[in-house]
């Protein structure tokens, strides 16, 4: 399928909840409403799209400029050799979404990452928590305002085993 | 410790790591056994967290290049050209053939290496400690030639934005010729010890399975996903660099088990070892400065003359800036100079030269990439490794994260092991090859 023929079945398939539809020479990237995560996700997985890899999960920290954070979702389309960048903005204030561990099983791993460094809560979840911290850290480290050099040293000597 | 007892019955916990030799690097494997087979496990990484991407977001772009270098550190130059590509993709620049050919030759010198650390692992777990020797003799030569030209065995910070840091060494072919030879060698040594060694075998094969199905909702890339018999590999779906030009074929598996995982290495390092020869092919070496009859100055002559008259000739540079002259700045860097280091003998005779190299470090100048977003991946030892890097038009990356492919891998590791023995664990673990630095970050 050619790539304005794909622009087309975005549009198409997801009026109403796509916000921005571009591309980047080769792929495609599209801004789309966060309640309407879970079904264009499910929808891109399948046919006439084939985005069956989940390449990779993030979140960038815009609550300077736009007073959001954005989720950033790549999808590799392992048929057509495309890629596709998902976005989704959040509130600043108690971000959440919905958890896309339903359908990719990576997304595990992906998304306590995010809520560790982020504190975006996954609503759906199999099992949210730190990752690459220990439980017990205070903060969100990738946040802006979480000062660099901030040091939290682990002060449970007394019950070490 | 969070793991919940699944079974009624008395099952016993037992911790594997973080510290232990058989978990290459630190990683806790937490394990629920019944009699010697395992009801449940966790895994838990983190322990090698050192805030990679907090600390990019803090460095200049110039500046964040050796913190790539530690992410696989078995294969540094890889990690450092995904950032250049990235990077370059942001800048729309591109750098110079001679130095794709070159950061190609050094790819697949990384890749190779890589591997070879991956099998001589997973070998060792299995009880073949001679196949580890032979791995990591082969892997000194591949280091010699990745030493010659890029004066570091690890850390080299060799690959540039735009290019590369330094040209070849006048006699790198003969280094390079040794390496290659060696590492046939033991690539037939390493096959005859373990293709047929029942050891190797009731630890391998059928052992650690996934299917395509699974792999890819794992997120899998690389030589694990190839040995499910995916045929992915970003090198041929979307070729960056020259890799269009050279032919090469892309080693599959079909089951998907540990045994398949350490075939694909194998042939993979056979294929690698192709792209290398190819490579060098398209790279003659550069002639040393006696064959050209070129007499260098020394850097004090040459900012004395500066003084009077535009320097001319060569300045004999340190030992450490071999291959960075200014003659051969063009072949190795892009023309785009606004992204690039100015020649050192520009920067000790003339003024603008100076002015340049000043403006490149000061804070606030040097890389500012225009406000953006890209997402570029190349084909790491492990898979698909992907830097996303968001600008906001300042030096410094707003935003800057990287898809480590270990990660997406490991965390099909419980799925992997559940109603195995203990003993299975060690060589399926080691068939993954789970490098800490990429997966902490």
């Amino acid at each position: 399928m050619g790539p304005e023929r794909l622009i087309e079945e975005f549009e198409k398939g997801f009026s109403g909840e796509t916000v921005e539809a571009s591309r980047d020479g080769k792929d495609f990237i599209l801004v789309i409403r966060p309640e309407a995560l879970l079904r264009v996700m499910g929808s891109l997985k399948e046919d006439p799209f084939f985005y069956r890899l989940l390449l990779d999960l993030t979140c960038v920290d815009f609550r300077r400029d736009a007073s959001s954070f954005e989720m950033v979702y790549h999808l590799f389309s392992l048929e057509t050799g495309r890629r596709i960048r998902v976005k989704v903005r959040l509130p600043a204030d108690a971000p959440s979404i919905d958890s896309v561990a339903g359908l990719w099983r990576n997304a595990n791993w992906l998304e306590r990452e995010v809520y560790d460094m982020f504190g975006i809560v996954f609503i759906g979840h199999p099992d949210l928590k730190r990752i690459l911290m220990y439980d017990g850290f205070e903060g969100f480290p990738l946040r802006k305002d979480y000062p660099l050099r901030r040091r939290q040293p682990k002060a449970d000597k007394g019950n070490a085993i | 410790m969070t793991l919940e007892s699944r079974s009624e019955q008395n099952s016993m916990l037992l911790n594997l790591g973080p510290s232990h030799p058989a978990m290459h690097g630190t990683v806790r494997i937490m394990v629920e056994l019944e009699g010697e087979r395992i009801l449940n496990s966790e895994v838990e990484i983190g322990y090698l967290h050192r805030g990679f991407e907090k600390t990019c977001e803090n460095r200049t772009y110039f500046t964040l290049l050796p913190y790539t270098d530690r992410l696989n550190y078995v294969s540094p130059l890889i990690n450092n050209t995904g950032y250049a590509l990235a990077m370059e993709k942001l800048l729309g620049i591109e750098a110079p053939e001679r130095a794709q050919y070159i950061r190609i030759l050094m790819c697949e010198l990384s890749r190779i290496s890589d591997h070879l650390t991956s099998v001589a692992a997973m070998g060792m777990d299995c009880g073949a400690f001679t196949v580890f020797l032979y791995m990591m003799k082969a892997r000194e030569y591949l280091w010699d030639v990745i030493e010659f030209t890029t004066g570091a065995r690890m850390t080299a910070s060799y690959i540039r934005i735009g290019g590369v840091r330094a040209d070849l060494h006048p006699d790198y072919r003969s280094a390079l010729e040794k390496a290659v030879r060696e590492t046939r060698k033991v690539l037939k040594d390493v096959h005859g010890l373990l293709d047929g060694n029942k050891i190797f075998l009731d630890r391998t094969k059928g052992l650690g399975a996934l299917t395509k199905e699974e792999a890819v909702s794992y997120g899998w890339t690389g030589p694990c996903l190839r040995s499910t018999g995916v045929c992915y590999d970003v090198r041929k779906s979307r070729p960056y660099l020259v890799y269009d030009r050279i032919d090469f074929d892309v080693p599959l598996g079909a089951n998907g088990d540990n045994y398949d995982r350490y075939m694909v290495r194998m042939m993979e390092i056979d294929q690698s070892l192709r792209i290398v020869e190819q490579a060098a092919a398209a790279l003659s070496p550069r002639a040393p400065f006696a064959a050209r009859n070129l007499r260098p100055i020394d850097p004090s002559e040459a900012i004395r003359l500066s003084r009077h008259q535009r320097a001319v000739g060569p300045v004999r540079l340190s030992p450490n800036l071999e291959g960075s002259e200014k003659e051969v700045y063009g072949e190795i860097q892009t023309a785009d100079r606004r992204w690039t280091l100015p020649p050192k003998e520009d920067t000790y005779t003339t003024m603008e030269g100076l002015i340049s190299h000043f403006l490149f470090f000061m804070p606030g100048r040097g890389i500012r990439p225009p406000k953006g977003e890209v997402y570029f991946s190349v084909e790491g030892g492990n898979g698909e490794l992907g830097y996303y890097i968001v600008s906001d038009g300042t030096d410094r990356p707003y935003r800057l994260h990287l898809r480590a492919p270990c990660f997406h891998i490991v965390s099909a590791l419980e799925r992997l092991i559940e109603g195995r023995f203990v003993a299975d664990v060690i060589p399926t673990f080691g068939s993954l090859n789970m490098i800490g630095g990429e997966l902490d970050r």
